[in-house]
């Protein structure tokens, strides 16, 4: 409590001392402090800087105002390195006075967030997919409104299995977290409903050629299943496709490889291939076609998974805000508002399930050409998808959380 | 059978890349003696040099507007080594050379200079990945007997054979190569003798940064030219040299094809080693012959 009246009496400061305000106007005065962690130099300035763009047209969009209080935005700037992510956290924190953070972007960055979030109460509204901050070990000031890492991976095989009717398939992706978490998502919804993962590959992030992995495929196999991030499926399929390999085996991706940002880059090799997600620039609802063709005026090109993040992010910060008149300061209450919150966004309704993770629609979407451009074109949707997808939530934990080695994968085939 | 047939012209096929990114790197060490730590950005800036000539318009980036589109591959590689040759003797000329004598410092200011061409890169290029088309007559895989393999990556490797046959007839045969060969030995002795050790400073620095460039642009269509391309390269360059040898054109030659082998079979065999395959090689020949495979003795 301490705490809170601090905050209060701080806020209340800041508004007599700005004088201009009537007195009634008291800490509701204050500009919100909004900040947002994301990654604007090194492999993941891509996205990163699509995050900060959407986020900065949203607040354009409403004036800069949500709930009748002006917005105030502060950035920080990860790099995408851990320990900097914590440091520029810090600093937004204790020098910029945040009461709220949109970020990080990736997975390392939030984990090594999690401990400071939870000291200094840090309400935070996450667009990285670590599994278990609302899962095994929940982090209560921490609510992810993007998806988890297996999120769209889980319906995705799901459509595998039952609309395409593969039978026989590979999975790849980068040897990290979020490449571990959402192979073992798809293999295990795909090996539930009958199919076999035979091969299972992790090359190393920074992997200077993929050729040796590419011949190593194993073609008798229906699909691959793409989980990459950033520019690494763009490469890898590029060269899988140099191999020969495109129309042998078909393939399929996660979130992040074959996202926007990497279509504006590709050609017609991409054509037809279908891809799972929380969004598409193609979406049919009016939020979001205001959002993608005012983002395309911006800046040329269409929303991806970043842009609509942050864009999602501040719908959901905006409408809790308004049930609570404003009043941020108040942390709880907040934290209860947002966990109960039902809004329609961009990527369609979203609401939030105990732990605070979304519950929202999955896309699966498949590339087309429109306009000239490569959109993903949504196909079908898996409406209200949690992160436990099927599963019943208790089952689910008891688990160990989704890795390299678990679920084992018993179909491998030397 | 046919697995291993694909991952040996595998192995070949980076060998080959990574010749065309070590050789000048190894110039300049050798020479100069110092780690040239921007390698890895001159052979980024080479790649984005070839994306901007190279990749099909329109593109919504700014800096395509600028530039027009060339017909091929090897003009791209032409003007892309140009333009770092220029790159790499004004850095030469201007920074460096205000270090002479402070290697230290040196190898300093290339870890700097890395920094700032990485940002540059950004601002300029973006954050996405921008692929190099393959050439349209190399675009389908070659079959040979059930077989398919990349038609480009062999032309790769045939490419830096070439340039391998070219720079050691330019080591061997003429007078440039001779000075260099002197200098590599012993540098005090040269200077004696009437080398204009300067001059050749600036020429090999030139030579080194110019094979870089090109290097980035023919190596495009596997790499694409993306942010954090020169922290990949980079080590590679290093590892590479150091089995090598450093100053030695048939070290950096034999070591890039036995690093591309090693890695090829290496993560084909263990894949659970992959990280560290490439740095097991060199720490045997650290341990066993510090002055690498082929390096030449120093005074």
């Amino acid at each position: 409590m301490t705490f809170n009246r601090r905050r209060f009496i701080q806020a209340t400061g800041a508004g007599v001392s700005a004088a201009a305000l009537p007195s009634f106007a008291r800490a509701q005065g204050a500009p919100i402090r909004l900040g947002l962690m994301t990654v604007k130099t090194g492999p993941l300035a891509s996205g990163g800087i699509d995050m900060e763009r959407a986020l900065v047209q949203y607040l354009k969009e409403r004036d800069t105002t949500m709930a009748g209080r002006k917005v105030e935005l502060f950035v920080g700037d990860s790099g995408g390195v851990p320990a900097q992510s914590r440091t520029k956290l810090q600093e937004l924190v204790e020098r910029d006075k945040i009461q709220i953070m949109i970020g990080p972007l990736d997975t390392a960055s939030a984990l090594a967030s999690d401990d400071y979030i939870r000291a200094q109460q840090l309400l935070t509204l996450s667009v990285a997919a670590a599994e278990d901050m609302t899962q095994r070990k929940p982090n209560p000031w921490f609510t992810r409104g993007t998806s988890t890492s297996s999120q769209c991976a889980q319906p995705l095989a799901d459509y595998c299995a039952k609309t395409l009717k593969y039978k026989r398939m590979i999975t790849i992706a980068d040897d990290i977290a979020y490449g571990h978490e959402m192979c073992a998502g798809f293999q295990r919804v795909f090996e539930d409903a009958g199919g076999k993962i035979v091969q299972k590959l992790f090359p190393p992030l920074t992997v200077p050629d993929y050729g040796t992995y590419i011949a190593q495929l194993k073609t008798n196999v229906d699909g691959i299943f793409f989980g990459f991030a950033g520019s690494n499926g763009f490469r890898f399929y590029r060269q899988f496709n140099e191999y020969g390999l495109r129309g042998k085996i078909a393939v399929v991706g996660g979130m992040t490889a074959f996202d926007e940002a990497v279509l504006r880059n590709m050609g017609d090799e991409a054509l037809g291939i279908i891809t799972s997600c929380w969004y598409s620039a193609e979406i049919e609802n009016a939020t979001n076609k205001r959002f993608a063709a005012n983002f395309r005026v911006d800046w040329g090109y269409d929303p991806g998974f970043y842009a609509a993040a942050t864009y999602v992010e501040a719908a959901v910060l905006d409408a809790t805000l308004q049930k609570l008149n404003g009043k941020i300061e108040d942390k709880q209450a907040f934290m209860k508002t947002v966990r109960a919150i039902n809004v329609d966004t961009a990527r369609g309704p979203v609401r939030f399930d105990h732990l605070g993770n979304v519950v929202g629609n999955i896309y699966i979407r498949k590339v087309e050409r429109k306009d000239g451009r490569l959109v993903n074109r949504v196909i079908h949707t898996y409406p209200n998808v949690s992160q436990f997808w099927t599963y019943k939530e208790a089952e689910f934990l008891k688990n160990p959380v989704y890795s390299r080695d678990w679920p084992p994968a018993k179909n491998l085939e030397s | 059978m046919q697995y291993w047939i694909i991952q040996s012209l595998n192995s070949l096929a980076l060998g080959g890349l990574l010749f065309l990114l070590a050789a000048g790197f190894s110039l300049i060490f050798g020479l100069m003696r110092i780690a040239n730590l921007t390698h890895g950005s001159l052979y980024m800036l080479g790649a984005y040099a070839g994306a901007t000539l190279l990749a099909p318009r329109p593109q919504s980036l700014k800096v395509f507007q600028y530039f027009p589109q060339v017909p091929s591959i090897w003009i791209a590689a032409l003007l892309g080594g140009a333009f770092l040759a220029v790159l790499g003797g004004l850095l030469e000329r201007l920074i460096l050379r205000k270090l002479a004598g402070n290697a230290l410092g040196q190898v300093l200011v290339t870890l700097g200079i890395s920094f700032i061409v990485a940002d540059f890169c950004l601002i300029v290029w973006g954050g996405d990945p921008i692929s190099i088309p393959t050439p349209e007559a190399l675009r389908q895989p070659l079959q040979v007997a059930g077989l398919s393999f990349p038609a480009y990556r062999l032309v790769v490797v045939a490419i830096a054979v070439v340039t391998a046959a070219v720079l050691y007839l330019m080591m061997e045969r003429t007078r440039l190569g001779a000075m260099i060969r002197a200098g590599v030995d012993d540098m005090q002795m040269a200077r004696a003798v009437g080398i204009p050790v300067s001059k050749l400073f600036t020429t090999v620095f030139c030579i080194g940064a110019a094979l870089a460039g090109a290097g980035g642009v023919i190596g495009g269509p596997i790499m694409s030219a993306y942010p954090g391309l020169d922290a990949d390269m980079l080590p590679l360059a290093l590892i590479v040299v150091i089995l090598g040898g450093i100053g030695s054109l048939l070290g950096a030659f034999v070591g890039s094809f036995l690093i591309g082998a090693i890695y090829t079979f290496g993560t084909a065999l263990v894949p659970d080693l992959a990280y560290v395959i490439l740095f097991l090689p060199m720490i045997v020949v650290i341990a066993f012959r510090p002055r690498g495979l082929f390096g030449r003795q120093t005074v």
